[in-house]
């Protein structure tokens, strides 16, 4: 049992201030946790506060019950302050069965600062191996020093639904709401909204089952909180990463999407195929992850810019594919979100291990742009100017997000709509005489493109090395020229870059720099080794292909760089040749120095403290060895 | 003759379309093959229909015959190996306006692009696709397709192929939404025009699988059928194609078929004594894909910025 056990009818204490809490709900698949999960961000974010969830999904549709992989729910950390990642252990967990917090616990989810809220049911389980699981979990839980609160929660909704598993997920909202001092009649607002569809019955149940869990809290928790406001004055969205690329894929006025359901990318294509018609819009289910880019190639070439959505094993089969678009010069929108790999990988979790397939996966030389948003609302953002970038410079844009942006959700600035994000219309206007398909600019490489209906502009796109009016040529000196054009490009891309913004000073000790979804993990861990004394900094890198610009400028002024992502490498000093982590790689060759890396596989996005650890370990100021982190960089 | 309707009256049309306006340059292929014959038909067919060369689409794949959007001087899509037809689909999908063709071979189609292929059979999008079947891989100079003979002698198997030859029509016919399959010879151009045209006046997927000749790889398999025309089975029906008499009166061996009858012409189609030419199936009734790819392609950019805004409202806070 735990420290702070507590007897029916505890007095109400008077509510504790705090700037943020990371609350868990997990349980069985199946058990509502991500309704209730969404629902109490929901309230929270329309309260104020500042939210970032994170769905904990299981890769199996229905695990076993009480299974530790089968650990299902929804992890939310809100604040009175805007929330850029899932931050690190969670300071309050309600439970529905105590195996599937050893899913967690094998995630280093938890610490000592958790309290853990646990069904007790199973204390009385008529099945005897549940009852001494269940047991042998609270001594071990109470060993490791968590910090676990027993709750009749079962018994409790027995008395409003027949079968109360079916209920526990709003009575748990309810608790939850009491905790936090949320505004039951707006919690009350979202339950009718989010069960509207099943109809009035249904609503009036979950409000009775809100109002018990309010009340069962009141009863069995000693403690409240209050998290200030944050003060933001602008509208606000909140939804997670996919469906700010949909969103994004509507508003850059694409209006085709071909896809092949893949995780953990189809939950873009999902919200799409619901909606895109209002737009004029078209989602296409193909027949394989080939055909799924064959066909956005198809209605590229036609004039209609294209979008794909894939990850890790699709990206595998669009290769030939992408390598035409890059030789044939068709803008495409290709949005890979990245997952653990390699081959099937780990499906439904976070990694940053694709970079080098985007930079390189195509034979001969492919060069690309590629972009990697590094927020939910960059996500939205990237879209818009990938389709554009596509068209400007006649290529495919690869836009890499992952695992960890597509399923969090937190809040950005509503986007004021704008009719210029849009494509233009498809030119059917005659095509100038005498203009070849390929009439490159010499210093840019931009040509325009015909697009089919334009008359006097017929050509026959090919794959084959090709002059200029897009005829097949095996000579040397075509193919060199073509080579040198797609390639210039990408240097004309670059010219018109700025340098990226360096997070902390200017200069310092150490430089972390990071790409994609680490953004909002890595500044927070800079600002609290900075808030420690240490002498860091950081810089996120949006544009990968082309290269952002400055880095050497940046890089110079620290005296070690070091890259964090979640990705494999070979811990530095490991072996003889350590290989590096992926962004590494690409800025050693490119800016010919050397740079430092720290990556991990762990299928889970990095927490602050995690990588202030790596901060100090870098720095000399912890001993390294004994380090978790560097335990987990071995990949042991 | 241009223009000249019927009742002797002339309508002047300000663009006329003569077979020079699709010829584009020297086909490549070697003297005797089939391919030359397949592309001027179709040449005929879009100065017969005068088809606007920027408003027609030639998308191929890889392989001798995928060279062909090369010798059109439309816009072309000479891909990748086995992808002509998510190519295809994708340019009809948002732009239902293009007139498609796709050129394809045996291996093309039947094997790289097997997948696909069943699929663009059941997307039923209307265009043409003509199956250059030689029953060998030309371009990379002698290997066995799905279509080879068993027996056939070829540099993957020397002693013959060990396999009995995939029939693409009994494929085709057995996709569902399947709505045209026909077959012809690529020398008799006659024939082959009216299953061409047939194909394209057809609203929906139209597969047309041509007996090809390659003199150089794989001559002896349509050498008899050359000199034998009883080894070629016409099937003809009121309701199937209206060929010539010039195209026609060679052939005794004969077979009356109701193009409608899909039972049926999987009987014809399947038989392997005689090269069965003529209209085997179709049916414009079924489902046709870019009739629902292309909703909303007039939608105007305030729609687009309407449906946007209403998007965001539903995640606003």
């Amino acid at each position: 049992m735990s420290k702070a056990t507590t007897k029916n009818g505890t007095a109400q204490t008077k509510p504790q201030t705090i700037d943020e809490h990371i609350v868990e709900i997990v349980c069985d698949s199946g058990e509502g946790a991500q309704k209730a999960g969404t629902l109490f961000a929901t309230i929270s974010a329309k309260m104020g506060n500042g939210i970032w969830t994170v769905e904990i999904i299981p890769a199996e549709i229905k695990p076993p019950a009480r299974s530790r992989e089968g650990a299902s729910g929804n992890r939310i950390r809100v604040g009175s302050k805007e929330m850029t990642n899932a931050g690190d252990e969670a300071n309050l967990v309600v439970a529905l069965n105590e195996q599937v917090l050893y899913g967690r616990l094998s995630q280093d989810a938890y610490g000592p600062e958790t309290t853990i809220l646990l069904e007790s049911v199973w204390a009385t389980d008529p099945d005897a191996n549940i009852r001494d699981a269940y047991t042998a979990a609270l001594a071990d839980f109470s060993a490791r020093g968590l910090n676990v609160i027993e709750l009749p929660i079962h018994e409790a909704c027995s008395e409003l639904m027949t079968d109360p598993r079916l209920g526990k997920n709003i009575f748990v909202l309810g608790i939850l709401c009491y905790i936090y001092q949320r505004d039951t009649a707006l919690a009350k607002q979202e339950i009718a909204n989010i069960f509207a569809k099943k109809g009035e019955k249904v609503i009036s149940t979950n409000h009775a089952l809100l109002d018990a869990g309010v009340e069962f809290a009141i009863k069995h928790i000693p403690f409240t909180y209050t998290i200030p406001n944050m003060d933001v004055t602008d509208d606000q969205v909140v939804m997670n990463g996919n469906v700010a690329v949909a969103l994004g894929v509507m508003a850059s006025g694409m209006d085709m999407v071909s896809m092949y359901p893949i995780t953990p990318a189809t939950s873009a294509s999902h919200y799409l195929a619901g909606v895109f018609d209002q737009a004029g819009g078209f989602v296409h289910q193909a027949e394989d992850e080939i055909a799924a880019i064959g066909f956005a190639l198809g209605a590229s070439y036609a004039g209609k810019t294209a979008c794909t959505i894939t990850s890790g094993p699709g990206m595998a089969l669009k290769t030939e594919f992408i390598g035409l678009a890059v030789m044939s010069e068709i803008p495409i929108v290709i949005v890979n979100v990245q997952r653990g790999g390699p081959s099937t990988g780990l499906p439904t979790k976070v990694e940053q291990g694709d970079l080098l397939n985007a930079m390189y996966a195509a034979t001969g030389d492919a060069p690309k742009i590629i972009m990697a948003p590094a927020t939910i609302e960059e996500s939205f953002y990237s879209i818009i100017t990938a389709r554009q970038l596509a068209e400007a410079f006649r290529t495919p844009v690869i836009v890499l997000t992952d695992a960890n942006l597509a399923t969090g959700q937190t809040l950005y600035k509503r986007p004021v709509t704008k009719e210029d994000w849009l494509a233009p219309p498809i030119d059917q206007s005659d095509w100038h005489a005498g203009t070849p398909a390929y009439a490159w600019n010499e210093e840019t490489g931009i040509s325009p493109r015909p697009i089919p209906g334009q008359k006097g502009g017929e050509y026959v796109l090919t794959g084959l090395a090709h002059t200029p009016e897009s005829h097949v040529a095996y000579n040397p000196q075509a193919n060199q020229v073509g080579c040198d054009m797609r390639s210039r490009k990408i240097a004309a891309l670059e010219q018109t870059f700025t340098p990226p913004k360096v997070h902390g000073d200017e200069s310092g000790d150490l430089l972390i720099v990071g790409w994609g979804s680490t953004l909002g993990a890595i500044e927070e861990a800079v600002d609290r080794a900075r808030a420690k004394g240490h002498k860091v900094s950081s810089v996120h890198l949006r544009y990968l292909s082309p290269m952002e610009v400055g880095l050497e400028e940046i890089f110079a002024k620290f005296k070690k760089v070091m890259t964090v992502e979640i990705n494999y490498s070979d811990p530095m000093g490991s072996v003889a040749h350590p290989r590096p982590s992926q962004l590494a790689m690409m800025l050693r060759a490119h800016l010919m120095q050397e740079v430092d890396f720290w990556s991990i596989v762990p299928g889970q996005p990095l927490g602050p403290n995690q990588i202030v650890g790596v901060i100090e370990d870098k720095l000399g100021t912890t001993k390294p060895s004994k380090k978790k982190n560097e335990k987990a960089g071995a990949g042991k | 003759m241009f223009g000249l309707k019927q009742d002797w009256s002339l309508d002047v049309l300000p663009r006329y379309f003569t077979l020079d306006d699709y010829e584009s340059s020297v086909p490549r292929w070697c003297a005797g093959c089939g391919d030359h014959g397949i592309l001027t038909t179709v040449q005929r067919i879009c100065r017969d229909k005068q088809l606007l060369p920027e408003k027609t689409v030639c998308v191929s794949g890889i392989g001798c015959s995928s060279r062909f959007p090369h010798y059109m001087s439309t816009y072309g899509f000479h891909g990748l190996h086995g992808r002509a037809f998510p190519v295809a689909c994708g340019i009809k999908s948002r732009r239902p306006d293009l007139d498609v063709w796709v050129a394809t071979g045996d291996g093309d189609c039947c094997s790289i692009g097997a997948g696909h292929w069943v699929h663009a059979v059941r997307y039923n999008m209307d265009m043409v696709a003509i199956l250059f079947d030689n029953n060998v891989y030309a371009l990379t100079k002698k290997q066995s397709s799905p279509t080879s003979q068993i027996g056939q002698s070829t540099n993957t198997h020397p002693k013959g192929a060990p396999l009995p030859p995939l029939n693409p029509s009994t494929t085709t016919l057995s996709i569902t939404n399947c709505s045209f399959v026909a077959q012809t010879v690529d020398w008799n151009p006659v024939h082959m025009h009216e299953t061409l045209k047939a194909a394209h006046e057809h609203k929906g997927f139209s597969f047309v699988r041509i007996f090809q000749r390659c003199p150089v790889f794989s001559e002896e398999c349509f050498a008899e059928a050359q000199t034998d025309p009883d080894l070629v089975q016409l099937v003809e029906h009121d309701n199937g194609l209206q060929v010539s008499e010039s195209g026609t009166r060679i052939y005794k061996n004969r077979r009356t078929h109701d193009p409608s009858d899909l039972v049926q012409a999987m009987a014809v189609s399947n038989q392997t004594d005689v090269l069965p030419i003529g209209l085997l199936y179709q049916n414009e009734t079924m489902p046709i894909y870019n009739e629902y790819s292309s909703v909303g392609i007039n939608s105007t950019p305030e729609d687009k910025i309407n449906a946007l805004n209403h998007q965001l409202d539903r995640f606003a806070i």
